[in-house]
């Protein structure tokens, strides 16, 4: 099982939309099978847009969202059999709703001709993708609007995820940071309008630009919008961000499967063990791991809980950014009751890195039953409290209501899931509709709003607390007895009873905790409905203790791109509504 | 009132004022606390009231910057202004009878010019800072604290036509029968309101929004500077409490069995404290929605008011 490697190149897909796919572009296209029984097809480079404008428009129930774009540094990778020659691979990770699928498009590009047509044309929300695979790789896209770095500094020499780019301070000289230096970086973060296709004026008036972030009060985190202002009123913006970039995926290539757990933490760093899930579960994927019962009804309850802590904060800074004082410092004490919960049983409060790959850390602490409910018990006046306070409050519906609207297209053309997505109305919850970990197990509704504005985002999210709080419920009501980890030589830590009986059991042990689990090579994706919205784990085995290539696609990303666009004509106040509606947190946007 | 009287008063008007808004710091931190189920300061001294002092200190002896893009003079001026309107504002408040610094037949008139000037002041920080935030926070000032001025005015003529006086005593003296904030209610309601634009707290706080214009016109301001602008603020949230319980609750009148002054110190702080709890419950509107309010709603509530009472003060008389 171990050595198999789990993708073949077949060349008949078998009908859905690879067939309708095949059937327009023919023998150029090659199929490829993949752990996650995503349709993946590798096209030419020639023909990427009219694929592309192909799935968006030319069939039925067409792929109405570009999920994620990125890229895979082929050069060192030995198990790539029966897949066409490449250096770099460009892959476009496309769902259509309607039919509830994905379809992945690969293009292989050669190292001395690294270009490729840029999308934006088809989806907006290529933009920000496009400029991080130039970022990270060096791959250029023809016909791009404003191909610059986005997630390092405009001055950063090499493209971090190349193979060849290192990933340690150890590997280089000891920095030093010279005066000039220092002045080239300041000088480069200077914002110029003209670069953005922006005017300094018009007939009537001069603009005025302002830097708001990247330390501001409002911007949760470090995240600068320089802002192009008529007096108040926007003009436009320009998001910038990267100031959070740690390279995450970076250092999912150095770490062993196991060891890069406690970095998906860190991800979304609102939604502590939610990170861990999609990881594990990808992971468990490609080892063929079933995990048991109890594990998955532990791994959505505490999912749950850190839904609801999340939301917490949300809610909280949500008023406060409209000028409210005190809601945040009753949600924080709601919050702080959860984590003591959290702490309880994991451990650990904001980062307690709990799931392992099979499974979970621990069994349940004796007890945990009594703390659950009582918060169980405990929240529901509290919400009701909070919807007097804050969401019946006349002002807030003032400053909140009919700003930053979009519609359900619009959202999706920008690449918008989660809460912010069901704020238009779409009945779209991956828990429901493709059902992991065992959420077919419980039963939920899916809130809705209609209107798509900062008053229906944050609608749904206050729905949604209460939704889980009902999931909570039934995990603690019908939580499964059992082993909480898999038996399975592949988990981590490996399981250790036997080892002093058994020599084969002993040396397995101690290689899986030395070196860690080798994972069989192949490509796996896997995502889940996260705090913020859809968040994946494309992982690339290449049949070692590592991951070859790990992409971590967030939600918030895509959300934050589209400010421009929802808050033009409004005014400061309203941006800074439309910011605390979207609910993101910078280390989920940078990575 | 002879002159010796004048001059006596002032220095514990002046003392008072000065240390009523350094505890108010305190109180509001703790009040606060309360409401929202946290402490605040509880650990300087005797329930933390000597935090004030560690605040002061500390004030005093942080680098006091100046920007070198800044209008150097008018930077360093303009949070005197603040503080010295507001002061000034204090020499005609009647604390008791016959207890105050100087008894103008146009009292009314001269706390509404003092009030007036502190604007200048806030508005001026905010120009000379040269920092775009400052800017954009002047300009809310400018533009909210310059039409609510206009309701502040008017809202208090209803008051000054029942008692047929500018004078402050002569006004407190003619609430003996019934105080003015039954039949001004109206008067009342948007006096307050214009108060609470004039004084720029939360939930009218437009001109230093800390959520988006991080401070506004005071962002520049560090050290001593920053603490004279703290202190014009919350000697504007006594002063707008003195004055309205003055000129709608009856100034120091109150039953016999406490001295005037005390009446007149429990109504004021009663009011600061509902101020205190404005800032805790209500979000701030978004600037145009306050224009909007102030010029649509507001003004001609505040004309019906005016023409209904004069209206009502001539049938009277006839």
């Amino acid at each position: 099982m171990t050595d198999m490697v789990l993708e073949q190149v077949s060349t008949s897909s078998g009908g859905g939309i690879m067939g309708e796919l095949e059937a327009r572009f023919g023998s150029s296209l090659r199929l490829q099978r993949t752990v996650d029984g995503i349709p993946t097809a590798w096209i030419e480079r020639s023909q990427i847009l009219a694929v592309m404008q192909f799935l968006k428009s030319g069939i039925q129930k067409p792929c109405v969202l570009l999920f994620d774009v990125s890229a895979i540094d082929e050069r060192t990778r030995q198990n790539r059999a029966g897949q066409p020659a490449a250096d770099y691979t460009v892959f476009y990770h496309l769902i259509s709703l309607e039919r509830n699928q994905d379809v992945r498009i690969k293009v292989a590009l050669n190292q001395d001709d690294l270009a490729l047509d840029s999308v934006t044309s088809v989806w907006p929300v290529a933009n920000w993708y496009e400029r991080e695979v130039f970022d990270m790789f060096g791959i250029h896209f023809t016909g791009h609007p404003n191909l610059r770095r986005i997630l390092t500094p405009p001055l950063w020499e090499g493209h971090p995820l190349r193979k060849d780019h290192p990933a340690r301070a150890t590997e280089l000289e000891p920095f030093r940071m010279s005066p000039e230096f220092l002045d080239a970086q300041q000088e480069d973060l200077r914002f110029v309008p003209e670069d953005w296709g922006m005017t300094r004026g018009n007939k009537h008036t001069d603009y005025m630009f302002l830097n708001l972030g990247p330390n501001h009060p409002s911007v949760h985190g470090v995240f600068r919008i320089a802002l192009q202002l008529d007096g108040e009123v926007l003009v436009d913006a320009v998001p910038e961000i990267g100031y959070h970039h740690r390279g995450a995926e970076k250092m999912a290539e150095r770490q062993s499967w196991h060891t890069y757990i406690p970095y998906t933490d860190r991800i979304d760093y609102l939604g502590g063990v939610m990170n861990n899930l999609p990881y594990v579960m990808n992971v468990e994927k490609m080892a063929g791991i079933t995990v048991p019962d109890r594990a998955r009804v532990i791994r959505v309850m505490l999912c749950e809980l850190f839904r609801i802590s999340s939301h917490l904060v949300f809610y909280g800074t949500f008023a406060q950014d409209v000028g409210q004082m005190s809601p945040v410092f009753y949600m924080f004490i709601d919050r702080e009751r959860l984590l003591t919960i959290i702490e309880a049983i994991t451990g650990g409060r904001m980062h307690p890195s709990w799931f392992r790959i099979g499974g979970v850390a621990q069994d349940l602490p004796e007890g945990w039953d009594t703390m659950v409910r009582d918060f169980l018990d405990y929240m529901p006046a509290r919400l009701k409290e909070y919807d007097t306070m804050v969401m019946q409050n006349g002002i807030l519906k003032q400053r909140t209501r009919d700003i930053g609207a979009y519609s359900t297209e619009e959202a999706l053309e920008w690449g918008v899931t989660g809460p912010n997505l069901r704020a238009t109305g779409l009945d779209w919850d991956l828990r429901k509709k493709r059902p992991y970990g065992g959420y077919d197990q419980f039963d939920f509704e899916v809130p809705l709003a209609q209107a798509g504005d900062c008053y229906a985002r944050c609608e749904v999210r206050v729905e949604e607390i209460r939704q889980s709080l009902s999931i909570i419920r039934q995990c603690l009501d019908n939580m499964p007895a059992g082993p909480y980890k898999a038996q399975h030589a592949l988990t981590t830590p490996p399981v250790k009873e036997h080892t002093m009986q058994d020599i084969e059991t002993l040396i397995q042990h101690f290689l899986n905790v030395s070196w860690g689990p080798v994972i069989p090579a192949g490509e796996s994706c896997t995502m889940i409905e996260a705090t913020k919205g859809w968040n994946s784990y494309y992982s690339v085995s290449d049949g070692g203790t590592m991951a070859y290539r790990t992409r971590i696609r967030t939600p918030s990303f895509p959300h934050l791109q589209m400010i421009p666009m929802i808050s033009r004509g409004f005014m400061i106040a309203d941006l800074i509504a439309i910011i605390a509606s979207i609910d993101f947190v910078m280390a989920d946007v940078d990575r | 009132m002879n002159i010796e009287f004048e001059y006596i008063m002032i220095l514990p008007v002046l003392l008072g004022a000065m240390l009523a808004s350094a505890l108010l710091v305190w109180w509001e931190r703790r009040l606060l606390g309360w409401w929202q189920d946290r402490l605040g300061p509880n650990r300087l001294g005797p329930f933390g009231v000597l935090q004030v002092v560690a605040d002061i200190v500390k004030l005093f002896t942080k680098h006091d910057w100046v920007p070198p893009f800044s209008d150097r003079v008018i930077f360093t001026l303009a949070p005197t202004a603040v503080v010295a309107g507001m002061l000034m504002g204090f020499a005609v408040v009647p604390y008791g009878p016959g207890l105050y610094i100087i008894d103008l037949n146009i009292g009314l008139l001269f706390f509404l010019a003092m009030t007036s000037l502190a604007v200048y002041g806030v508005l001026l920080s905010g120009l000379a800072s040269n920092n775009k935030y400052s800017l954009l926070g002047g300009l809310r000032s400018a533009a909210q604290m310059v039409s609510y001025e206009v309701f502040m005015g008017l809202s208090l003529m209803g008051v000054v036509m029942l008692t047929g006086s500018f004078n402050m005593s002569q006004i407190v003296e003619a609430q003996r029968d019934i105080w003015n904030c039954i039949p001004q209610f109206v008067g009342l309601v948007i006096f307050l309101m214009a108060g609470l634009a004039e004084m720029h707290r939360l939930p009218f706080d437009l001109p230093e929004a800390e959520h988006e214009l991080t401070a506004g016109f005071h962002t520049e301001y560090s050290g001593m500077k920053f603490g004279l602008i703290m202190l014009g603020e919350y000697l504007s949230l006594i002063l707008t409490c003195a004055m309205t319980v003055t000129l709608f609750f009856g100034g120091w009148l109150g039953p016999d069995f406490l001295p005037p002054l005390v009446w007149f110190s429990l109504k004021t702080a009663l009011l600061i404290n509902f101020f205190i709890l404005l800032r805790a419950a209500i979000p701030r509107p978004r600037y145009d929605q306050l224009m909007s309010m102030g010029w649509k709603i507001l003004l001609p509530l505040t004309l019906l008011n005016l023409m209904v009472t004069g209206a009502l003060a001539l049938w009277m008389e006839t």
